[in-house]
Order: structure tokens, then sequence, then C-alpha cells
């Protein structure tokens, strides 16, 4: 059945993607929705079968090149469609609505839509398909309609050159996965991703290492963990606001997905690369949020908030691969259990934000947080929406954040009581990391939603309500419903996230019924209190209401200590908030400032910009690109724009590889003359 | 339930321990013990006058606030009979709870569009968090001490042996006091005697605030002191019976209040440049205690 409903999925894709030439833009709009709703649907029932049913698996024949393709499909890949299908379920209507300002630019909509089903469809087809090669020509389909997809507005610079950033950096991670991919083919003999396990639990653990840091790489710029991440921040804010919110929800973690797909099938010395995923995360989640806080564009800082978090989701695995390699069951359950709930969580809560991004993005057409203010009176639903994401994004009750953070401190904590130093001590780092992660990210976002949403206007926009549509805005009420309902029963998920953590199990190492029922049930009442906060809140905000009612209530403006102008100017703007804070990070940040102060008798205008840079991006990227750019200018006298030249060029290249093959064999042939002699 | 009780007793009267003891240092009588309860209470019966400015988050964060620390309080146990709530982890939840309130605090400053509650805001931000570590790799020790990872546990199997450990329970004690002195903004770090919006973090957040708000916020820090009073005093009561252990409640309690009475009177408050060195010391500290913990476990390879 699987089979069929698998198939259907594609089938349907291709089908939308052939009617278009048939239906004008409208049409095209209404067809790609339901296409990726019926999708949705589809895949959804697929994915529930698997974890009612169990893994199922079928075979494609395939051609000499790739060998049999065998598509299975187990509670690891349900996990991902079923996230994947939600966020892109609210991402398409969102989109929908959001697209709606742009419908002049008909051809360029049809563009999107095509490439937005087929990111879709690749995603899901990357979840089920186990065949090296297919995988890598489905992830080069996603790729490369992810790119169309952010340069939806390509017209304006910076959109474009953020596009390109992308696609070079995804086919370098592309070519690490197909270097990992190519050397099992070749000690092998098979595409079939069983062959890894085969061929790693023959050779001794460090080629296991090796293999997964190949594959590592790969993943990690897909998912941005440091010092991959740079093109996190780029391509979020050039791309629309439904696909930030998609990116940055489920295409980043399509790198999760196959780091936790390696790993189940990579058999090796598991406590060396547990040491090594905790320490890199730990460092992505501090750096992501040291660099979150200074930045001005809302986008953007929400870009770096998804780095932050793929740290924690890193931390929960790092510590599920510690809990294998030393045979501590608990760990195992808080760590894997731990990063597949904030993989969900985080596309919940990201989502929203850049959802509630976009639409302030349209209602003021601009990104930059020092020139908002007040725009909560403008755009209500918009502004609690951000709300709720910030609060779940800051790990705080009641919401989903919350519950997957505290399943990882649950596993923290008991790892600390481990007999071993040096891993107690490095469970203290790990802790320590997670706690300044929350602490910052305490910071940060207090600072995007009250500048962004409260005090008032900055800069002069058009006053008055900014319309919001209740279909623009459903979605988001899913995705809100979905962060409270989480973080009110964090154990609706629990039995499939069973399933896939006993997918990490060695025999050895499986717990006791009362150890799970102990962390099953703690995290049960953690809902209870969380809504028992709730319900604290109001009914405290009830009596407060019952006593104040009939007091006497004056609307007066903000003290101002006896300054009764224009106060918008004074207020605290987004760089002076974290002032004190980028004056103590200042060695790992790398911010320019440009200032004009008052000099002279009649001071003229003084203004004080900061530009945020990221150090990281500076060494890795810009650096040695500056170089290279450097050695190859030696050689720019080879394009000399003469048509002739470049002829020659082409027949002294095809020359060489015609002759390069004879030279060779000639030479071998030599040598192996002298060798008989 | 002890608990509760004890600490709502106790957060009648802790501030006017405080400020009696800073009255009779710098040579005057003092208001009677429960003056600011009255004050609070004068407040509680008051209208209010609101900012146009501001949005219904002004309104609903001095409740939020309030309750994530009646939250966190219902979490704090008294010796060995549990709070409210105990379940293994649940200092966790407690430092997120009072994290949910001190985000809303902090949101509704930035809501009157003031730029003197900004500047609070901002300070208050980075304060907490860099005070954060410092809590965590207390309870950490702690929970490595006693292998147990919760509150009650903690402090019930919590026991002092060797003469290392009575130095890490001083060293607890003394952090926890530095963590309620930043928490509620007092002396080192603030200032709330100078009514100088400059210098004040916490004071300078609620200016807007008036009415029955106000009164909530003021009480709101009563409770907070009374709450870390409760958990400094869990150090000195371990699993005595509850006739020892409730007089023994009430001397930490006031002993502590008249630690902070002191500690405002002599000490001058630090430049706020160098707050952030002075909090971070806190988490060296916390650090300190871990090793020691390794030692006396005899983990230290």
């Amino acid at each position: 059945m699987e089979k069929l409903f698998v198939e259907i999925f594609n089938l349907l894709a291709i089908a939308a993607i052939f009617s278009f030439p048939f239906l004008k833009t409208k049409g095209r709009g209404i067809l790609t929705l339901g296409v990726i709703s019926i999708q949705v649907v589809i895949s959804s029932i697929v994915a529930l079968t698997v974890f009612a049913k169990g893994e199922a698996q079928y075979f494609y024949p395939g051609s000499w090149i790739t060998g049999e393709i065998p598509i299975r499909i187990d509670s690891l890949s349900a996990w991902f469609m079923l996230i994947i299908s939600f966020t892109f379920l609210t991402g398409a209507w969102y989109g929908f609505q959001y697209l709606k300002k742009y419908k002049n630019q008909s051809a360029n909509i049809a563009l999107h839509a095509i490439a937005f089903i087929l990111v879709y469809t690749a995603l899901i087809d990357i979840c089920i398909i186990q065949n090296g090669f297919a995988f890598l020509v489905i992830w080069e389909i996603m790729a490369l309609s992810s790119f169309i997809v952010i340069i939806f507005e390509h017209y304006k610079t910076d959109t474009l050159k953020a596009g390109i950033n992308f696609l070079i950096q995804s086919h370098v991670c592309i070519l690490f996965l197909t270097l990992a991919f190519m050397w099992v083919k070749i000690k092998t003999g098979s595409f079939d991703f069983l062959a890894i396990t085969a061929y790693t639990s023959s050779q001794p653990a460090v080629t296991g290492i090796g293999l997964f840091l190949m594959f590592f790489i790969g993943f990690a710029i897909k998912a941005g963990f440091v010092p991959f991440h740079t093109w996190l921040p780029l391509a979020h804010p050039a791309a629309p606001a439904h696909i930030s919110g998609i990116m940055s929800g489920v295409i980043i973690k399509i790198g999760i997905y196959g780091m936790l797909r390696m790993l189940l099938l990579i058999k090796t010395d598991m406590t060396t690369i547990g040491y090594f995923i905790v320490t890199i995360s730990v460092i992505t989640g501090v750096y992501g949020v040291m660099l979150a806080i200074v930045q001005h564009n809302l986008k953007k800082l929400l870009a770096y908030h998804s780095i932050e978090n793929i740290g924690i989701i890193g931390i929960g695995i790092g510590l599920g691969c510690l809990g294998v390699g030393y045979g501590i069951p608990v760990l195992i359950i808080c760590g894997f259990g731990g990063a597949l709930l904030h993989t969900l969580n985080h596309s919940l809560f990201k989502s929203l934000l850049f959802y509630s991004a976009g639409n302030v993005y349209q209602a003021i057409h601009t990104m930059d947080i020092e020139s908002m203010g007040g725009l909560l009176k403008r755009m209500p639903r918009s502004g609690y929406l951000f709300l709720i994401g910030s609060l779940a994004i800051c790990g705080l009750p009641p919401f989903n954040g919350f519950v997957s953070e505290f399943f990882i401190y649950t596993g923290l904590f008991s790892a600390l009581l481990s007999n071993h130093f040096l891993f107690t001590l490095f469970i203290l780092f790990a802790i320590f990391g997670l706690v300044l992660i929350g602490g910052l990210a305490l910071m940060c976002f207090t600072k995007a939603f009250g500048i962004v949403f409260l005090g008032t206007p900055r800069k002069k926009f058009d006053e008055g309500m900014v319309e919001e549509k209740p279909m623009k805005i459903f979605p988001m009420y899913l995705v809100a419903m979905a962060i409270v309902l989480i973080g009110i029963l964090p154990l609706i998920f629990m039995p499939s996230i069973q399933q896939i953590v006993q997918l990490y199990q060695p025999g050895s190492a499986a717990f006791t019924s009362g150890q799970l029922k102990s962390i099953l049930d703690i995290l049960s009442s953690v809902g209870w209190y969380s809504l028992g906060f709730i319900v604290l809140v109001a009914t405290l905000y009830y009596i407060r209401h019952l006593i104040t009612a009939k007091r006497e209530v004056a609307a007066d403006s903000t003290w101002g200590c006896g300054y009764t102008g224009d106060a918008a100017k004074m207020q605290y703007t987004a760089s002076s908030f974290v002032r004190t804070y980028r004056k103590l990070a200042g060695p790992f940040l790398m911010i320019k400032k440009e200032k004009r102060e008052a000099c002279g008798l009649y001071p003229g205008h003084i203004n004080q910009v900061t530009h945020p840079h990221d150090k990281v991006e500076t060494w890795f990227i810009e650096k040695p690109l500056l170089s290279i750019r450097k050695l190859l200018s030696r050689f720019v006298f080879l394009q000399n724009g003469n048509i002739q030249a470049y002829i020659l060029y082409g027949l002294i290249f095809i020359g060489l590889v015609i002759l390069l093959p004879m030279i060779i064999d000639n030479i071998s042939g030599f040598f192996y003359l002298l060798n008989r002699l | 339930m002890v608990s509760l009780i004890l600490i709502l007793l106790t957060s009648l009267f802790f501030m006017g321990v405080v400020i009696r003891t800073k009255s009779i240092a710098s040579g005057r009588k003092g208001p009677g013990l429960f003056q600011p309860m009255k004050d609070i209470l004068r407040l509680w019966k008051k209208g209010s006058v609101y900012s146009r400015t501001t949005t219904f988050i002004f309104r609903i964060a001095p409740t939020i606030y309030f309750s994530s620390v009646l939250m966190a309080i219902f979490m704090v146990p008294h010796g060995n009979n549990p709070g409210l709530i105990s379940f293994s982890g649940d200092f966790v939840m407690f430092a997120y709870i009072l994290a949910t309130g001190k985000f809303l605090s902090i949101i509704s400053a930035l809501d009157t569009g003031s730029s003197f509650e900004g500047m609070g805001a901002s300070r208050e931000a980075l304060f907490s968090m860099l005070v954060e570590p410092a809590f965590f790799i207390l309870l950490g020790s702690l929970a490595l001490f006693t292998g147990h990872t919760s509150f009650i546990s903690i402090f019930t199997t919590l026991h002092y042996e060797s003469n290392i450990s009575y130095m890490l329970g001083a060293l607890a004690t003394f952090v926890f006091v530095l963590i309620a002195m930043i928490e509620n903004s007092r002396m080192p770090v603030d200032d709330p005697k100078t009514h100088l919006e400059l210098t004040m973090v916490h004071e300078v957040m609620i200016l807007d605030n008036s009415g029955f708000d106000l009164g909530t916020i003021l009480y709101t820090t009563n409770l907070k002191f009374a709450m870390y009073g409760a958990i400094i005093s869990n150090f000195f009561i371990g699993a005595l019976p509850l006739e020892i252990s409730i007089p023994l409640f009430f001397i930490v309690q006031i002993g502590f209040g008249i630690a902070v009475g002191i500690i405002e009177s002599f000490m001058a408050r630090f430049r706020m440049a160098h707050n952030p060195q002075f909090i971070l010391i806190l988490t060296s500290v916390s650090m300190l205690i871990f090793f020691g913990v390794l030692m006396v476990l005899g983990r230290f390879v």
C-alpha cells in the first residue's frame, strides 16, 4: 500500500507541474495549494501507517548505474515526513495569501510554485529513499528548487547574491555527500544504505569515524552548524516569508535527518562521535545566539536563531550518541528524544515567527528593527502570535520549547551523576552552554519583540490599522495551537519518539520499563504544571480585574522626567538595548561602527550606525576566497576576450583529453618495459 | 504546603527587617516591621494611571510576574516537607518559570516607550542572563553531591561530613545570597535608594506602573526575597522535625534580612560597567563548588 501511495504522491507533483501552462495565475495558485494539501494528506497517511504497523520497504529495479533502489520507510523517516508535511501545509496556505501582493508577476509566481511543489516532493522522497545515487539526484533537485524559491525577488541584487551563495554552498554540501557515497560504493560495490552498515562494521572504528565526518560536513552545511552556517543568515532575509519559515523549519532539518540516518547506519565508536557532536553543537548554539542579539534585520536575527536551535538539537543528538557509547539508556532516550522533539518544536515556532515577520514586512516594507516600534497596536494578531513564538523559542513554560529543552536537561543532569571525571566535566560544559543559550535567547527576544512591536514608531510609516486577513492569520493560529498543545501535553508524540529511539538502542543498553516510565511521568507532569501556570495567571488576572474594575483609571503620556515633547526618538533602540552586551562580547563579535558626533557651536545632524559582521564568515569564506582570487588574477591574461584564443583553448583542452590517456598508457608501457629489464 | 505558608508569612515582614536594619545602621529609629507591607496594601486600594503608549501587555505583565514567582515558590520545599510541586528536575522548571516572569516584566518596560525604562530593561535582561549559569552549576553540583535531581531530595540528603563539605555549604549560601541580591536588584548591583533613573535597574523598569499593579510588583519583590531565603534556610534545616525547623527557618530568614540590610548600609554600589564581571564571579564560585564536590566524592582524577 505504501508503494501505491508514494507513487501517487510523486505523480501528483508531476501532473501538477505539467498542467501549469494551461492555467492562469489564480488557477495555478489554487492548484498548488490543492496539490500540496493532497500530498500532505497522502504522506501523513503513509507516515502514520508506518508508526502503526512498523517499517515498510519495497524495491525498484533501478538501472545498471544505481543498482536496485530500495525504498525503506521506518519511524525516523515517518517522523520527518510528518514535520515536513505540517510546515509545508501551513507554509503553502500562508504563502498563497502572502504572494497575492505580487500577483502581477505572473511568470515569476508560476516558476515559484513549480519549485515549491518540487521542494516538497523532493524533501519527502529524501526521507524514504535508501540508495546513495538516487538520494544524491533527489538532493540535487531539492537544492536547485530551493534556490529558485529563495530568489523569488531576483530583481533585487542582494537577493540574487544570497541565492547564489546558497547555491554554491549547497553544492559544496553535495560534493561531500557524493564523496562519502562513492567511498562506500568503491569499497562495497553497492549504493544501498545497508552497505554502509556492512562496510563500517567490518572495518576498524577509525574508518567509520572518517566516513561519518564526511557525511557530517555535508549535512552540517545543510543544517547550519558553525562554521558551515554562513549561507543561512544571507538566504533567510532574501527569501519571501513563507519560504524563510519553511527553510528554517524543515529544509535545514533535512540535514539533521541525514545525520540521524547516518548515526543509525554507521557502526563505529559512538563515544568519540558523541563528544565531537556535543562540542560543535555547544559552539554552534552559543555562537548563533550571540550573533543573533546584535542583528538589526529581523529576519537575519531569526536566521541566527535557527543556528542556535540547530545547536540545541545537536546537543541532544550528541548526548544520545554518548548514551549509546557508554551504554546509558536514560541518555539515549533523553538525548535522541529531546533532539527529535526539539526538531518538531523548532519547525513550529520558527515558522510562526517568520510568518509574523512576513506580515510586518508587508505592512511597513522594511526589516530594519531600528526603524520599527509600536506595531502591536497596528497589527495585534501578528504581534501576539510573534510573542507566543518568542516565548516558545526562549524555551519558556508553558510553551513547547520548554518541554524539549527540559527533556535534554533531564538527560544532562542524569549524565552528570556518572563516574567518569572527564565525562562529568564535559557534561558541565554542555549544561553551561545550554543555560547560556537560554539566557541569551531571552535577551534577544525581549529585544526583538520589545523594539519591533512595543513603544512608539521610530520612523514615520502609514498610520492606522494594518489589514490582517483571516485567511493569512489562520495557518498561524494553527501553528500557535500546536505550540501550546505540545507545551501542555508533551506526551502526545511520545509513542512515536519512543519507536524511533528504540532504533538506536543496542541490546546491551535497553532500559527497563520503570526507567522509561519515570521519565515519561516527569514530562507529563511538566505539561500539567505548565497548564497550572496558565490557570494560575488567568485566575489571578481575573481577581485583579474584580478588584480594579471599579477603581479610577486615567490615561496619560509616559513619564518623561518632565519632558513632554516627542519621545519617540528618545526611546531605547535595538542597538542601545544590547550595548552593554555588545561591549562584553566584543572579542567574539565584529561590529563596524559609524559615528557622527555633535561638535561646534551649531551641531548638525548626528547619528550612529552599527554593522554587525560574522567573524567566522570572514575567516572561513571571505579571506580564503580573497586569496584564491588574488592567485587567479595572475592568470587573467588568459581571458582576453579574443574569440580565436578561446577556440584555441578549446582545441587544446580536447586534444589533452584525447591524448592524456594515450600518453599515460605509453608512460606505463615504458615503466613496464623498465621493469622487465 | 508548609513552605508556602512560611514563605507567605515571611514576605509580610522581610522588607521591614531590611529597612529596620538600614535605619539602625544609619542611626535612625526607622519604621515598624510591617510598614512596607502597609504601603503595599495602600497601593492595592488605589486607582491607576496608564500611559497612552502601553498595550494590554503592560496590564497583564505584573500579574504574570507575580504568578511566576508564586509558581516558583510552589516548588520550594521545607526540610523534608516537599513543596506543592515536586518532581525530578524541578529546579530547571523553577529557573525557567522565573525567566517567563522576567521576560514579561522586561517587555512591559519596553511597552511604555520610555527612554528610562528601556535602560532598565536592557540591564535586567543582561544581568539575569549572566546570573543564570551560576544557579544551574550550583544546583548541578548539589545534584552531583547528593545523587538526586529535585529540590526536596537534594536538601534532605544533603549532609555535611568533612571540612570541605562545610565549606561547600558556606559557599553555596554565599552564592544564593548574591543571586537573591542580583535578582531583586539590590545593593552591590543596583541601588534602590537613589532615585536617579540612570543608576537604577529594577526600579526604573516600573516607573510607569501605578496603583494595584505597582503594589503587586513590590509585593512580588518581597516574595522573591522570602523565596530565596527559604532556599537558603534549606541548607541548614535538612531533615529536622518541624518544631525545630520552623523556628530555624525564621532565624535564617531574619538573619538573611539583616545581612541584606548590612550589605546595603556599608557597601557602595558598583559602577554599572563593572556589574557583569561581578556577576560572572558567582559562576566561578559555583565552579569552585563543583570541583569541591568532585573532590569530596573522590572523582577528581
